[in-house]
């Protein structure tokens, strides 16, 4: 610690730390631009200039390092003159069309300009005038009035982990722009918009909709992957205009991924349901909610009387509230069935009654950045889980080693210690491998099953840089979780993480993939899970904000048992073709934006909100709906006056974290075996496909993220079947459906494997998520 | 010759030789080494005299972001850092750029001005704005448009250059506008309210011709 002096008073601050850092640590506020906590030092705006003593000049306050003893003066003639010097130049080539700017009311350059500008400019030449860029369909460009703070720069190369953007010339013709003929395309590119200082950057679905001083502001928690980003949600009229990050160091830290800030849009889609429907004769008439109710509450009363409460499933989105999934799972239970589930995409659940908790981080998120060694098994890390991925990548330049096990070789713009790349279904065997090695390295007893294994030189490399840290830890992604052999690889990790003497955990996938264990939203052990109750089809299913034919993980499988069924009773924000297909009754309730309710994180972190908005039309948040369906059941125990109610039983409190978590498992036989004949689908769910919200936010579709669904593998199978990139090919499931798709080269895929997104209308039909394919030229 | 012998050379404080590039209106231009302290007269005599024996006006002592010094004062002045600083100015690279009587000074400093404005790398507001600045106004009054508070104008904004950026950029390029307005403050007047320069322009160009040797 070093003593120092800022405007007269003391403070000590850490050894190493700025001029504005410890100003900030006092309150004291310094004028900047190019200063940012998160990003490095670049000093280039000079805004932060402030005087220090025996220093002949003004010293940046951002770069300047604090030395014992040191005095400051922030306020002082030298230190404003300075600041009143720069803040002149920064506005002579600003076009100060504040009136027409996006950036008009919350711009750091407006607002600094009030304390250090003069009221007129003396510069009386021609000003600056910079071309507009294209950075794709997310950030608008008005280049004219950048100042070149490069903080969108050095977010895209250090954040990111791409340098997309870059300064071209110099001196006064100097211009921040994207490579020839490319765009910003990260998942993170949103960010730039916050971190741009003026108008340069804004929004483009935003742009020119409404003033920042028009805009109600409300808390609220992300609905998309299981990180619970905190977000500002920003209301106009009843109107999500726009959505920014609400700054959480332990959670997003000051960031977004688009999806979270961009899937607002899909709000106030088209498709939104807004009134109660009914299928009379296979006619949809719009109904009364009381008319709605009652023909759902029969027909699931009819269903349970006739073929008893079995008959009945239940499929929640995990991105459903914590109360939705305990009322609807109460709801359910109350009518004799044990069938519900919101594991919508799992394919294996031999875990469960195994397990002695709800799986989830194993740690807190903001502890990932102390970890030295890290394995991600089975998980499209950047696209399922952007902001982990960030931390990591953070955790890496930092000397942390990060080493990945899955069956694409994506580029997670980490720098990666080891990887092994291989088919789905190596992957258990490959796990085992690295189990083994490390056992080995270790001194530890390594389990009979994995004994026999012969250790690959991935593997071993694996090994080598797990066994090399003292904070290791695995974490199993979404794809590990999907795997038919999840509950292998579940065992297998926790093996590793215990001979490692390290943590290991899930990474969720999504906003409530823990809350819905909390809620008990799972299958009982007399019950059917996700799988078995469409594989196994019901009479009736109550459907809670998910859209089964996209979100399971046999889509074609759940599409079918939903038409086969008697009556399909729908709580969704959207409609779709698909949904008046097999409905019975479609009831409209709230997306999070509409809905007080609270999410579970993947750190288990219990994050409640309010409703940002008045839901739309006579849409009603779908707990009040389910309560009042379970009134309607007369079903005790549904007297809830408020989601704080439902959340305080679902509970027992109102704990900052949840209670029971726990990646403790029981007496699981490994599977190592890995014998699948012919092509092996690999199917990755596509950032902005994963949930219904995202599927209909416009700007998002048209993201780089966003393109058709094709056949991508190696170039060796593609020679193999004769086929080029970009022909068309054939791909057959089973005996009789086939799916037409572009193919593609994917350098990083294994042989034998075919890469075909799932969560896409294009790939619906071929059903499983996991899957053996046929493929020929079309 | 031994470190001692070599500092002895010079004077007290400005040990040793240092070597001069001479360019401009002399009649030998080139690079000369003399012990610090030479006088300036001896410099100029050594690169041969003033071309075409016109009369000396401005002389840069260290290079183009040096302060400019009028020919008495750099007449008095021997080539040392200290000599060179009490006058007003800096050794600097040890770039001599001799001008004489047929230089407009403000042609001179517009000159220099778009040099530094090109230069400019961009990074720190105050350079990447200001050298732009301070070109086009220099420019303007060159090219007839200059106005009475441009003088004052081109001060302020060197003041809010100097000492404010990351490297020394800024300062080079305020250092020639303060000074040429300093010392030859009538000649920019002269030229915002007559619209025109001082040194007649055939005066200029006679100047300007290409040397050959002798034939001046």
């Amino acid at each position: 610690m070093v003593e120092i002096e800022i405007d007269g008073k003391t403070l000590q601050v850490a050894e190493g730390s700025t001029i504005i850092e410890a100003a900030h640590q006092l309150g004291t506020y310094i004028p900047h631009f190019c200063y940012h906590k998160k990003l490095s030092i670049a000093a280039n705006c000079r805004m932060c200039l402030v005087q220090v003593e025996k220093a002949p000049k003004p010293m940046p306050a951002c770069a300047t390092p604090v030395t014992n003893g040191m005095k400051v003066f922030t306020h002082s003639e030298l230190a404003v003159k300075a600041q009143k010097a720069v803040m002149e130049f920064l506005l002579i080539n600003h076009p100060l069309d504040c009136p027409i700017c996006d950036q008009g009311g919350e711009c750091q350059l407006q607002d600094l300009a009030v304390g250090y500008g003069e009221s007129a400019s003396k510069y009386e030449e021609e000003k600056r005038v910079v071309p507009d860029k294209d950075l794709g369909p997310l950030v608008s460009t008005d280049m004219t009035r950048c100042i070149n703070c490069t903080r969108c720069i050095r977010f895209t190369a250090e954040i990111a982990g791409f340098m997309e953007l870059g300064q071209s010339y110099r001196g006064e013709r100097a211009e921040v722009m994207p490579f020839i003929g490319k765009t910003v395309d990260t998942e993170l590119s949103g960010n730039i918009i916050d971190l741009c200082p003026v108008g340069a950057l804004t929004s483009k679905p935003f742009r020119f909709s409404a003033r920042t001083w028009e805009l109600s502001r409300r808390k609220s928690v992300s609905p998309h992957d299981g990180l619970g980003s905190n977000l500002i949600v920003q209301t106009k009229h009843d109107k999500v205009m726009r959505v920014l990050p609400l700054e959480n160091e332990d959670i997003n830290e000051c960031w977004l991924t688009d999806k979270e800030r961009f899937s607002y849009q899909g709000l106030n889609s088209p498709e939104r349901l807004t009134k109660p429907m009914v299928k009379q004769g296979g006619e949809w008439k719009e109904v009364d909610w009381s008319v709605a109710l009652d023909y759902a509450a029969h027909a699931l009363r009819d269903v349970a009387k006739t073929h008893g409460g079995g008959a009945i499933g239940g499929l929640l989105s995990p991105h459903a509230t914590l109360e939705e999934m305990y009322l609807a799972q109460k709801l359910l239970r109350g009518l004799g069935s044990e069938n519900i589930d919101f594991r919508l995409r799992q394919s294996d659940f031999s875990a469960d009654g195994k397990r002695k908790g709800a799986p989830w981080l194993g740690m807190k998120i903001a502890d990932i950045g102390r970890l030295d060694r890290v394995l991600v098994v089975g998980s499209f890390l950047r696209k399922d889980h952007p902001l982990i991925a960030q931390r990591l990548r953070q955790s890496a330049k930092r000397g942390a080693q990060v080493s990945i096990l899955h069956s694409a070789d994506d580029d997670l713009l980490i720098k990666l210690a080891a990887r092994a790349i291989a088919a789905p279904s190596q992957l258990p065997a490959i796990l085992a491998q690295v189990v083994k090695a490390v056992c080995a390295i270790k001194g530890v007893a390594a389990d009979t099953a994995v004994a026999g294994v012969t250790v690959s030189a991935d593997a071993q490399a694996i090994a080598q840089s797990l066994a090399s840290g003292s904070r290791a830890a695995v974490l199993l992604g979404n794809f590990a979780q999907q795997h038919p052999q999840a509950t292998t690889l579940h065992a297998l990790g926790r093996q590793l993480a215990s001979a490692l003497g390290g943590s290991f955990g899930f990474l969720g996938e999504a906003a409530n993939s823990v809350g819905g264990y909390v809620a008990k939203a799972v299958s009982g052990a007399a019950g059917l899970n996700a799988a078995a109750m469409l594989k196994d089809p019901r009479q009736a299913y109550v459907v809670v904000g998910a859209e089964p034919e996209l979100d399971c993980a046999d889509g074609a499988q759940a599409l079918a048992a939903l038409a086969k069924a008697a009556a399909v009773v729908v709580l969704s924000p959207f409609r779709s073709q698909a949904m008046l297909d097999y409905a019975a009754v479609l009831l409209p309730v709230s997306p999070f934006s509409e809905t007080s309710g609270t999410f579970v994180n993947t750190e288990g972190r219990v994050q409640s909100f309010f409703a940002a908005t008045k839901p739309l039309g006579e849409a009603r948040p779908a707990w009040k709906v389910l309560r009042v369906l379970g009134n309607l059941l007369e079903q005790a125990g549904f007297n809830y006056n408020s989601s704080e109610d439902v959340r305080a039983e679902a509970l027992g409190g109102q704990p900052e974290f949840a209670s029971g978590l726990d990646n403790g498992i029981d007496g699981v036989a490994l599977n190592l075996a890995s014998t699948v004949g012919g092509l092996e689908r690999l199917a990755d769910v596509p950032i902005h496909f994963a949930d219904s919200l995202s599927r209909r936010a416009p700007a998002l579709q048209l993201a780089a993220d966003s393109v058709a669904p094709s056949a991508r593998m190696s170039a060796a199978l593609l020679a193999k079947l004769g086929v080029a990139a970009g022909d068309k090919v054939k791909v057959g499931a089973g005996a009789t459906v086939t799916v037409t798709l572009a193919a593609r080269l994917d350098a990083g895929l294994p042989d034998g494997v075919v890469r075909i997104a799932a969560a896409h209308a294009d790939t619906a039909a071929l059903g499983a998520m996991s899957s053996v394919l046929s493929v020929e030229k079309a | 010759m031994g470190g001692e012998a070599y500092l002895n050379l010079g004077k007290p404080n400005n040990g040793g030789t240092k070597l001069f590039s001479v360019s401009g209106h002399v009649n030998r231009p080139g690079n000369y080494e003399v012990p610090m302290g030479t006088p300036f007269a001896k410099l100029l005599e050594m690169a041969g005299g003033m071309r075409g024996g016109r009369k000396l006006k401005a002389v840069i002592p260290g290079g183009s972001s040096a302060p400019v010094l009028p020919a008495d004062v750099m007449m008095d002045c021997t080539m040392d850092y200290d000599s060179i600083a009490k006058a007003g100015s800096m050794l600097g690279s040890g770039a001599v750029i001799v001008m004489d009587e047929t230089v407009c000074m403000v042609k001179a400093l517009e000159r220099l001005s778009y040099f530094y404005f090109e230069e400019s790398c961009g990074q720190c507001t105050p350079c990447r704005e200001g050298s732009g600045w301070l070109y086009r106004v220099v420019h303007r009054i060159e090219h007839g448009q200059g106005r009475p508070e441009d003088l004052d104008l081109l001060n302020r904004v060197t003041d809010n250059m100097m000492g404010k950026t990351i490297c020394a950029l800024a300062d080079a390029a305020a250092f020639p506008v303060r000074s040429f307005i300093k010392h030859f403050k009538s000649e920019f007047e002269y030229h915002i309210e007559n619209k025109k320069c001082l040194v007649d322009p055939e005066v200029q160009r006679m100047g300007s011709g290409f040397f050959k040797a002798g034939a001046a």
